[in-house]
């Protein structure tokens, strides 16, 4: 553990710190354009250069390992020239366009100079002009205000594991720019806005709409995914203006998908902002009284085995609670939240759980994928398993469809048969799996969602016993969902009763009425004849179907717990209220209850969650992951010869929010095209 | 003057055969099996002995930084990097070497790469010598067939093989770190130290990158004895050199003299003396255009090596001595070496890829007198903002030149500035 | 400004060319084909008239498993690799200063007065193109210019309107200097390694 001195203070850090972060421990702050800590070092902005006795130069801090008995002065005269220097030298090509920036008020570059600059310039030289670079529907380039720092293309490169981006050209005739100015093919493309400490890359939607210092900022999780990123949501009045990542070490680090963070201008689109009730075949706005008044109408008498329920995969867990508890109250088993009608169960909590946690990844030693595309399915989980990857020693396998996952891995092969080859330890990469300490096994949606799915969910089982997948302190068995809804609603129960039917059953037309919170990706031409109540926030193909429309709230407009797929419960919090009409989700549940004579016994949010709680207890457990105990679970079966096929055909349209984005139907277009005519990356 | 004997490229102007058999009547290729039986460690000593340091512009000892390689493998292979990417504006000697002395250069690398542990040797040239080149690759062949090189080099029981990689146009190139870059097919950006090639070079392997004329001189001055070698020349800077001498001279040309010749010997021995005689001399940049260029009176008497151009605020660097009479406009002459320096900036670190461009734009207004006179204290400000604040040397040597004029021209630019405004207003 | 220019021409090696580019291949380690980029792209530039179009890049990106940017960086960083067309007798002026004390201006306006050409520019025949570049690294025989793959050296304006004259009928001028010198030597005669020379 090496001791060094930093303006005087004594500090002792880990081996394999560098100066930058020694000086940090000491109390110094070091400026930086170039330096991030989740990003290789360049050392090339300069600015973080600090004075190391016996050496002749400046040293960079951010590159220079911290070495025993190095004594560092971070404030003497010469480094507050280098710093001056630096930042002189990063001004004199850069457009003084503050006004008309959409960095500023949080640009690097100002803050800096501010501190660290002399104030005036002394460049009296033509200032360089750079084109600006097409990098696809979400990034706006104005390159003349790049300081070539590079993080962009490091992010790309290592995180993102895409080689689209780079510099080209040499000295002052450097440019950042993507392959032939193809849209920068990630979805993690985002995350450069983030990193790039100037203006060069901004927000392409977010352009001149507003200023940082205008906007309120909610901290919140994202619902647009199962991944449970932790977000923050930056509103103006009643407008959702932007969301970006907020860091979280255990789930999302301080990235974000593309999806999560650019589907917001759905927020705006397609919304139900007022009750429905279809009339003569057509659906006519009306009071909530007139819309609750025709689901009684309904309900009036009907045994409950004629009711179903599903809820779809942006409902939060208290809508869930809710909707559990008022069919329990009209008396009908049908209830499922797994509208992908994946066969999973919920006596186990580790059968449907992402038992290794997002940050176990870089624990593990070996890793089977089943039946899911990562890179569209978490994304940020695919981001977690390149980076176990990079630290080397971590065999990938994968059986199922076969896509660029951004690492390499060994495909074993498409369906079932190869699942229950390795099983039986018939498989090559069954010698792995034995040798490995800590194997892991993610098994998707794509592998569950079938017919022999319960019998697929078996040979996973079967596996995880057989290669030790399971020891006291290791789970790698994992489920990978895709809805932010999915695991909270196993949890709370949302699946059919005794003798209840699945969403299957409850598509072919036999109920009388049909509840769907927020359920859209069924298939509503099987709805027959049911009376279909839909609740949701957007017009998407629930809401068509439906002969009842209740109003509800966006993630973005409520207090909410949100489980993610690793069993993490998280609080959603609310920026914005609901459009119109709308309202909060359990709220509309409670008053409909009420209406129905089956009063929800419930009357705030407290006592709501008091209720979760006591049903489910690791709901108070606010940010834990508390581990689930292995047991028995699956079902033997006959497996189907049928290959997995993923469940997400398009990135970018996985929901309704995303659906109602015209960004995202923008990025549909723009990725499917350069998917179709080559991509510009190698292979 | 060196006598012919004590000259070790004795092919230097191309007139006998610069193949095999050529080299071998010069001697090399003679006893290289005794030189490496000597065993690695008195090869480095006896290096070290020799007084050699590296003749690519920075002099390092050489037996000393081939010291600093691993004596055991921890698995990975070690690799000896030849510099070949000749590019100090003003330099022209390694061309010679390559072109009528290839052999020269290779049995170099079997001798030093063995002395280093290395595996194999990959000499990096700079693109535009394309004859350099092919003369090399046929060396490399001939040496193959020949088994000096290979399987069992030269009889010694030690296997050794010898690659070439061509540049492609970049002086950053032969900055050790930006070269092995461009050795694993990238851009030639230099790195940051540590890690230290000789921990962390090409390919992840220790490496060590040494200039061509370091490594072709190593043979004989085994052969020679090091004594012979640091017998010639003044202590710590001994041996002999080859020195380009180009510009206003009668007669420019490439030789090899004694270290510590004193500089208007050097010229007026060697090239025909200054164009127009010594009195004609206004400057010389005595190391490549990296090193500040020095006035005709410093010129008068100063010696050539390391040490002597240290004490008056130059370097040997590469010896390469650019001779400048009075007739040149000496502001232009280190205006378009600034114009170099940007033209050859990587563009990675901040200081010189803002900075070489700014510094140009400056020197080319004081080379037609559009400034004022505070600006030519503000360069020199610029310059030092630029000097030891970069990633690698390109920036000092983007400075210096500069700063040297600065140093000893300043009444010139002075002048032409207020010339220039006297014109204006008149 | 595009990058690069797109042809619509496939580019694939010769057969003569893929043995050369797996011979390059070969002199690297296993699994640092990457090192191949320099003279694979050399290569294909030679192949394709001295200039290197989108195609004949994507083209080495695909033979070394390189992504294309990476091998568009180096494309771009490197001087030599010409990504545009350029005359059938490319003409590299060095400018820097020891050729300029020598009259490296003088070349420049051979080039100008006689092929009405400045640095960038190609004649209207495609016979010749001009661009100004810095050190070549042969000094001592200032100026000179790169003919192609040749050096011409000891240039004055005289002798340099001779050597376009002999290019431009097709004839090919001999390399080296342009007077009385050999080589590197000072111009007439060596003054050193008079004595017969051997071994040591």
């Amino acid at each position: 553990m090496p001791t060094l001195t930093v303006d005087g203070v004594e500090v002792t850090v880990d081996p394999g710190t560098t100066v930058l972060q020694a000086c940090e421990e000491a109390g110094a702050e070091i400026p930086r354009f170039c330096y991030h800590e989740r990003l290789s070092i360049a050392g090339n902005c300069r600015m973080c250069l600090v004075e190391m006795e016996k050496a002749p130069k400046l040293i960079a801090s951010c590159a220079m390992p911290a070495g025993d008995g190095m004594v560092i002065h971070t404030n003497s005269q010469k480094v507050k020239e280098g710093r001056e220097g630096a930042m002189e030298f990063l001004l004199i090509n850069h457009p003084l366009d503050c006004p008309i920036c959409d960095q500023g008020g949080e640009c690097d570059l100002q803050d800096q100079s501010l501190y660290y600059g002399s104030g005036t310039s002394r460049y009296q030289e033509l200032k360089r002009a750079v084109a600006e670079k097409n990098m696809g529907p979400l990034i706006k380039t104005t390159m003349t205000r790049c300081i070539h720092c590079t993080r962009c293309v490091r992010f790309a490169t290592e995180v993102a594991g895409v080689d689209d981006l780079g510099a080209i050209n040499r000295g002052e005739n450097m440019e950042i720019t993507t392959y032939l100015e193809q849209a920068l093919d990630s979805e993690l493309s985002g995350n450069i806005i983030d990193l790039c400490p100037v203006g060069a890359l901004t927000s392409k939607p977010y352009a001149f709409t507003a200023r940082p210092w205008e906007l309120s900022k909610t901290e919140s999780i994202d619902a647009l995914d199962a991944v449970g990123a932790n977000v923050r949501i930056d509103s103006r009045g009643q407008e959702v203006m932007r969301i970006m990542p907020r860091l979280n070490e255990d789930v999302n680090e301080e990235w974000l998908s593309d999806r999560s963070r650019f589907s917001y201008d759905g927020l705006k689109a397609q919304r139900l902002d007022t009750p429905y009730v279809r009339k003569d075949g057509k659906l006519q706005p009306v009071g909530w009284a007139e819309a609750f008044d025709a689901i009684t109408a309904k309900l009036n008498g009907l045994d409950g085995a004629k009711i179903g329920a599903i809820a779809g995969d942006l409902a939060c867990s208290e809508s869930q609670k809710a909707l559990k508890d008022l069919m329990d109250l009209l008396g009908s088993p049908n209830i499922d939240c797994r509208q992908d009608g994946a066969a999973l169960d919920t006596a186990i909590r580790a059968s449907y759980l992402f038992n290794t946690t997002i940050a176990g990844i870089e624990e593990a030693d070996a890793l089977l994928i089943i039946g899911s595309n990562l890179r569209h399915e978490a994304s940020l989980i695919n981001a977690r398993i390149r980076k176990r990857w990079k630290m080397g020693n971590f065999p990938i396998a994968l059986i199922g469809e076969q896509a660029d996952l951004t690492y390499p891995y060994e495909y074993l092969g498409a369906g079932p048969a190869t699942l229950a080859e390795v099983a039986d330890g018939k498989h090559s990469f069954a010698e792995t799996l034995k040798k490995a300490e800590r194997p892991m096994i993610i098994i998707g949606q794509g592998a569950l969602a079938r017919n022999d799915g319960a019998a697929v969910l078996a040979a996973a089982k079967k596996l995880a016993d057989a290669f030790g997948l399971v020891s006291d302190d290791w789970n790698g068995f994992n489920v990978l969902h895709t809805a932010a809804a999915r695991v909270a609603g196993l949890d709370l129960g949302l699946v059919p009763g005794e003798g209840g039917k699945s969403v299957t059953g409850m598509l072919d037309g036999s109920l009388d009425v049909l509840f769907l919170l927020g359920a859209d990706e069924i298939d509503t031409s099987r709805l027959g004849n049911s009376f279909v109540v839909y609740q949701g926030s957007h017009g998407d193909a629930g809401a068509s179907a439906a002969d009842v429309i209740l109003p509800g709230a966006a993630y973005t407009e409520k207090d909410a717990i949100w489980v993610n797929m690793e069993g993490r419960a998280q609080l959603g919090r609310r920026a914005i209220f609901p459009p119109g009409e709308a309202r909060e989700d359990w709220t509309i549940l409670r008053a409909l209850s009420e209406r129905l004579g089956k009063t929800l016994p419930y009357n705030t949010l407290a006592e709501l969650r008091e209720k979760m709680i006591e049903a489910v207890p690791h709901f108070a457990e606010i940010d834990v992951v508390m581990p689930a105990p292995w047991g028995d679970f699956g079902a033997a079966g006959k497996l189907d010869d049928a290959a997995f096929a993923n469940p997400i055909s398009d990135y970018y349209l996985t929901n309704p929010i995303s659906r109602a984005s015209r960004i995202m139907a923008e990025c549909s277009a723009t990725y499917s095209k350069t998917k179709t005519e080559g991509t510009g990356t190698n292979g | 003057m060196l006598k012919d004997q004590d000259r070790i490229f004795t092919n230097l102007y191309g007139q006998q055969d610069w193949k095999l058999k050529g080299a071998q009547a010069r001697g090399v290729w003679d006893n290289t099996k005794d030189l490496i039986a000597l065993g690695q460690d008195a090869i480095i000593d006896r290096m070290k002995e020799s007084g050699l340091r590296g003749r690519g512009g920075a002099g390092f000892p050489t037996g000393l930084k081939w010291s600093f390689m691993p004596k055991e493998s921890d698995g990975r292979p070690s690799y000896l990097v030849v510099n070949a990417d000749e590019s100090e504006p003003g330099t022209c000697k390694d061309r010679e070497i390559m072109r009528f002395d290839p052999h020269r250069l290779l049995e170099g690398c079997l001798v030093a790469g063995f002395a280093m542990r290395a595996i194999a040797a990959y000499i990096y040239i700079r693109g535009e010598f394309v004859q350099e080149a092919i003369n090399l690759e046929i060396a490399i062949k001939e040496a193959y067939d020949a088994g000096m090189i290979g399987k069992n080099a030269s009889g010694s029981g030690y296997d050794f093989d010898i690659y070439l990689h061509r540049g492609a146009g970049a002086y950053i190139c032969g900055e050790e770190t930006a070269l092995i870059e461009s050795l694993e097919g990238n851009k030639g950006q230099p790195r940051l130290k540590p890690p230290f090639p000789a921990n962390v070079g090409v390919w992840g392997c220790p490496s060590t990158v040494n200039n061509v004329e370091s490594i072709a001189v190593a043979p004989e001055i085994l052969r020679r004895g090091e004594g012979w070698f640091s017998g010639l020349g003044r202590p710590n800077n001994t041996g002999t050199k080859l020195f380009c001498i180009s510009g206003h001279v009668n007669k420019p040309c490439n030789v090899e003299e004694e270290m510590g010749i004193p500089l208007k010997e050097l010229i007026e021995k060697h090239a025909g003396g200054v164009r127009g005689g010594w009195d004609n001399l206004l400057a010389i940049i005595p190391g490549g255009s990296s090193v500040p260029l020095l006035p005709k009176s410093i010129c008068d008497d100063v010696l050539m090596d390391f040490d002597s151009l240290r004490e008056v605020q130059s370097g040997l660097g590469t010896a390469a001595v650019i001779v400048m009479d009075k007739s040149t406009d000496v502001i232009r002459a280190i205006e378009r070496l600034s114009h170099f320096y940007k033209h050859e900036s990587c563009g990675q670190c901040t200081p010189c890829r803002e900075g070489t461009g700014w510094m140009w734009r400056v020197m080319q207004r004081l080379v037609s007198g559009e400034a004022e006179v505070e600006e030519i204290d503000m360069l020199i400000n610029v310059s030092k903002r630029i000097e030891g604040h970069t990633i690698c040397a390109l920036g000092d040597a983007a400075a210096w030149p500069i700063q040297g004029l600065v140093r000893h021209f300043r009444p010139v630019i002075e002048e032409r500035i207020k010339s220039r405004k006297a014109n204006k207003a008149a | 400004m595009s990058q690069v220019i797109e042809t619509g021409v496939a580019f694939e090696f010769t057969p003569e060319n893929v043995k050369k580019a797996k011979a390059f291949i070969a002199r690297y380690p296993e699994g640092r084909q990457q090192s191949a980029v320099m003279p694979l792209l050399d290569l294909a530039q030679r192949q394709n008239d001295n200039w290197l179009p989108k195609e004949a890049i994507e083209y080495v990106g695909k033979f070394l498993d390189v992504p294309y940017m990476r091998v568009l960086e180096v494309a771009t960083f490197y001087t030599m690799y010409n990504l545009k067309p350029v005359g059938k007798y490319f003409l590299q002026l060095c400018r820097t200063t020891p050729c300029w004390l020598r009259g490296s201006d003088d070349l420049e306006a051979v080039c100008k007065n006689k092929l009405g050409i400045a640095s960038g520019e190609t004649t209207e025949d495609g016979l010749f193109s001009l661009l100004e570049v810095e050190c070549l690294g042969a000094c001592v025989n200032a100026p000179v210019v790169q003919i192609n793959d040749d050096f011409y050296e000891d240039l004055n304006a005289e002798n340099f309107e001779a050597v376009l004259d002999k290019l431009a009928k097709g004839e090919v001028p001999p390399k080296g200097p342009q007077i009385d010198r050999i080589n590197s030597a000072p111009e007439g005669g060596p003054k050193t390694l008079l004595e017969k020379t051997g071994g040591a």
